[in-house]
């Protein structure tokens, strides 16, 4: 009996065979090549953040922004120093009641389709932005935009609106064509914003649904010299393991947004990557407690304080990330101008914190206990959410507060727990979004109290005086008394404990050595990426 | 005639069938907690009450939900599948889109299965307790017993990493050409870890089933026959004992067909595979109604559709069905 693997079976002598040798010689040939594949130019960023579309005007969020600052330029831009800088527009002035800002655009900008931006276009977009975008309190002070000129736009205001410089970001306030937006279709679900028609420094020229998409050099960049790079891919990528082999092989050469502590330490041990955690200053994001604030026994403010001295910021912050992450300790989020050090910081005291549940009528009862509640968190990142609710279980049962870990199957779950007041603790991540009119006001306004809205004032937190501050500092063109009036407005809220703030989420941009230009204004990658180049080319 | 009637009457079944899991999965889907306006807020950093309201609208959501499945139900009948919430793409372009990856990838996980599990069942079953048959039993447990991602994720650690020679995400190289038979190549590179990974589950099953049918085949009297004929053993394994075997092999690769589909969701997020499973994933979690209520519908038709072929192939290899004889 002869087996039947016999050496006559595998002698390649039919068409098959042959066919199944011709592939595996092919297969282990182009395996040979399967280290670096990006070549000199052309950057791969790994990303798991799928874009519903392109277009930042009427959607919010970093999925977005990527691409959407890559395609679209926008009046200004920032540097790492929260100072504007010249983009479309070459200058702006302010009017002295603050109540109108005149922009100068540049001459030789044209959209990707050849056709000139002009005054119209930006006063197109803005009032497409104010009516569209989801950050509604960001334009709501505009009135109307004027055009005298095709290079001079002036944009009249109801009131002085001090945040608008920071809305004309590119992040926020990409110039539209008004030629292609402008033909009466809904903006939000117009065809152009999957293929979209911008003139920032790369064109969109691929887009494989859930696999990649392409941006290519823009050759009429009105910027000189600009971009340097011709290409960047990104390419979507859902397990946060095999982004990081691809990053790893040189498969992609660069992750924006990693904020899993031991990812990042993985990444720091690299030999090849960058880890910079330069670039969220602008987005601002706070790791925080939140409580409802309305439910017994935390409408007491004694009982919600009590609950932040009984946590400790410091292991969290050592122990549980690693030391990764910046302590937060107000509703502004530290690298902010804006943020005030000098509130109250809820350092560890267990003893404060039993006194003032005994004070708020809550005493110790013959088991130890003295109340029973839940906490929520957002699914799916552990390390900021999950692990922090399941220390605060075992930490303040040492006060006698049992706390019962509630999960919840994905984000829509939590978000609807949490948005319609069903929750008595929760951990939750929220921007700041560079100004606090933007992105701090709405957690905190009376006027924000929504149900079914998630990210407004879910704490249900009221104080009539923090709702007058946010309204002064809003209007408040002084920038010395802006800042004042913003911290005030801190030590009352971290004293009322609506929410405990506990850190800064920390965020990181990793990049292949050899790249440079690498974006680390306040808004990192969701800048243009117009400087970024190969300082030393990447193996081919 | 026989079989055509028959055909007919499993298309009929299959029309019923498909009706129910419409409504079952439309039902299901809108009694999860959260809608879609919440998910979309989210991803947004946050929304004011006039955008979420007029996304309820604009997505029909503010309407009952009888009113919502009438809707839905009369769109479907003339092909209409919708508008994807998140992707703002037509349902069906976003599906079409999707089919053949993961078409790749559960055909080849289907076919290194069946082949590789039936040839290590054949081999095995020639000499039962031998060391060959103990190794492949224990490696075909531990290969049932692994959880697929976890599967997913060694095999991605291993030749991604510790031994990087293949690729670990998406099913092409971005940077490289799209055309020509280096495309085709680079495909095939980016299918061998997540098919193997969803293959490695259903070698056990093959391999066990494959096992034992071979050992009955060998003991029975048609290979006595054929073995004194003198017939050569490739022949009297190759020709007769297999083609038995093959039946039960047959039926099971038809039926599993399904949970092929299921373990393409789990693969397809780990090595970021474009396939159908990965918008299963995505929708469930964007709450995306229209797409996740389409993809089911999809993978519905495909394995009823399976399973039909399954009926007729059983039919082809087993003449005792087709001549009607039980």
């Amino acid at each position: 009996m002869s087996p039947i693997w016999s050496s006559r079976t595998w002698s390649f002598r039919t068409p098959v065979q042959k066919c199944v040798l011709g592939l595996a010689v092919a297969l282990s040939v182009s395996g040979a090549h399967l280290a670096p594949a990006s070549a000199d130019g052309t950057v791969v960023i790994g990303s798991s953040q799928v874009p519903r579309h392109f277009n930042g005007a009427v959607q919010s969020g970093v999925a977005t922004a990527v691409p959407s600052t890559q395609i679209f330029a926008s009046p200004l831009r920032y540097d790492e120093n929260w100072k504007p800088q010249p983009y479309l527009a070459e200058s702006w002035e302010i009017s002295a009641d603050g109540k109108s800002v005149t922009l100068k655009l540049v001459k030789n900008a044209v959209f990707h389709d050849g056709k000139p931006v002009t005054s119209e276009d930006v006063a197109f977009s803005i009032m497409t932005i104010k009516a569209n975008h989801p950050f509604q309190t960001m334009l709501a002070a505009v009135d109307k935009v004027d055009t005298p000129d095709p290079y001079t736009a002036v944009i009249q205001l109801k009131h002085p609106h001090p945040a608008l410089l920071l809305a004309m970001s590119p992040a926020l306030m990409p110039i539209l064509p008004k030629h292609i937006y402008g033909d009466g279709q809904d903006v939000k679900s117009h065809p152009a914003n999957l293929k979209p028609i911008g003139s920032g420094p790369f064109r969109l020229t691929e887009y494989k649904q859930g696999e990649f998409y392409t941006l290519e050099k823009f050759d009429k960049f009105f910027i000189p010299g600009r971009p340097k790079l011709d290409k960047i891919v990104v390419k979507l990528i859902s397990d946060p393991n095999a982004m990081l082999v691809s990053l790893e092989r040189g498969d992609v050469n660069a992750l924006p947004l990693i904020s899993a502590v031991r990812d990042i330490e993985r990444l720091e041990k690299m030999p090849n990557v960058l880890v910079t955690e330069k670039g969220f200053a602008g987005i601002g994001p706070i790791n925080w407690l939140a409580f409802n604030t309305k439910k017994k026994p935390l409408d007491d403010v004694r009982v919600r304080q009590a609950i932040a001295f009984a946590t400790n910021r410091d292991f969290i912050i050592s122990k549980l990330m690693g030391g990764k992450a910046a302590a937060a300790t107000s509703p502004i989020a530290p690298g902010s101008p804006l943020d005030e050090p000098g509130v109250e910081m809820y350092k560890l005291d267990l003893a404060k914190s039993q006194k003032l549940l005994d004070d708020a009528g809550y005493p110790k009862k013959a088991d130890g206990s003295r109340m029973a509640l839940t906490i929520d968190y957002i699914p799916g990142n552990d390390e900021q959410q999950r692990n922090i609710a399941e220390y605060l279980r075992s930490q303040l049962k040492k006060v006698g507060i049992n706390l019962d870990v509630r999960a919840a199957s994905d984000f829509p779950t939590w978000a609807q727990r949490v948005s319609s007041f069903d929750f008595d603790l929760t951990m939750d991540t929220v921007f700041n979004w560079g100004d606090p009119v933007i992105g701090v006001d709405r957690t905190y306004l009376t006027s924000n109290i929504r149900k079914g809205i998630i990210w407004s004032n879910t704490q249900q937190y009221s104080n009539p005086r923090v709702d007058e501050l946010l309204a002064a500092a809003g209007q408040e063109t002084s920038a010395e008394k802006r800042k004042a009036l913003y911290s005030e407005f801190q030590k009352i809220v971290v004293s009322d404990a609506p929410i405990h703030f506990i850190n800064s989420t920390p965020y990181r941009n990793v990049f292949s050595k050899g790249l440079g230009g690498l974006p680390t204004t306040i808004w990192g990658i969701m800048s243009p990426l117009d400087e970024l180049y190969w300082a030393t080319p990447p193996r081919t | 005639m026989n079989l055509l009637l028959h055909i007919v009457r499993q298309l009929a079944n299959a029309i019923g069938l498909l009706f129910a899991v419409l409504v079952l999965n439309f039902c299901l889907i809108h009694a999860a907690p959260g809608d879609p306006a919440m998910v979309i807020a989210g991803e947004m950093g946050g929304a004011s009450a006039d955008v979420i309201a007029a996304l309820r609208i604009k997505y029909g959501l503010d309407k009952s939900l009888f009113e919502q499945l009438f809707t839905y139900m009369s769109k479907v009948v003339t092909g209409d599948f919708g508008f994807s919430y998140y992707f703002n793409e037509p349902v069906v372009s976003l599906i079409l889109q999707r089919i053949p990856a993961t078409l790749y990838l559960v055909i080849a996980a289907l076919v290194m299965s069946v082949v590789i599990g039936t040839l290590l069942g054949v081999v095995s079953a020639r000499k039962p307790n031998g060391l060959f048959s103990q190794g492949v039993t224990v490696i075909a447990l531990a290969g049932y017993a692994a959880p697929v991602f976890w599967t997913g994720l060694m095999l991605l650690l291993l030749f991604g990493s510790v031994w990087p020679i293949l690729p670990v995400s998406g099913m092409i190289d971005v940077v490289r050409p799209k055309t020509g038979f280096a495309h085709v190549l680079d495909i095939i590179q980016h299918l061998i870890l997540p098919s193997t990974t969803l293959a490695l589950v259903f070698i056990a099953q093959y391999s066990r089933l494959a096992r034992v049918n071979m050992i009955d085949a060998l003991t029975a009297d048609y290979v006595r026959t054929a073995r004194a004929k003198g017939l050569p053993e490739t022949i009297v394994i190759g020709k007769h004992a297999l083609r038995n075997t093959l039946i039960p092999i047959v039926t099971v690769a038809g039926l599993q067909f399904g949970h092929l589909f299921a373990g393409a969701v789990l693969v397809e997020t780990v090595f970021s595979w474009p396939g159908m499973g990965r918008l299963v994933f995505d929708s469930i979690l964007r709450r995306d109604y229209p797409t996740l209520l389409a993809v089911l519908f999809f993978s519905a038709v495909l394995v009823m559709a399976a399973n039909i072929v399954t009926d007729l192939v059983y039919r082809l290899i087993d003449p005792r069905i087709r001549s009607g004889a039980r």
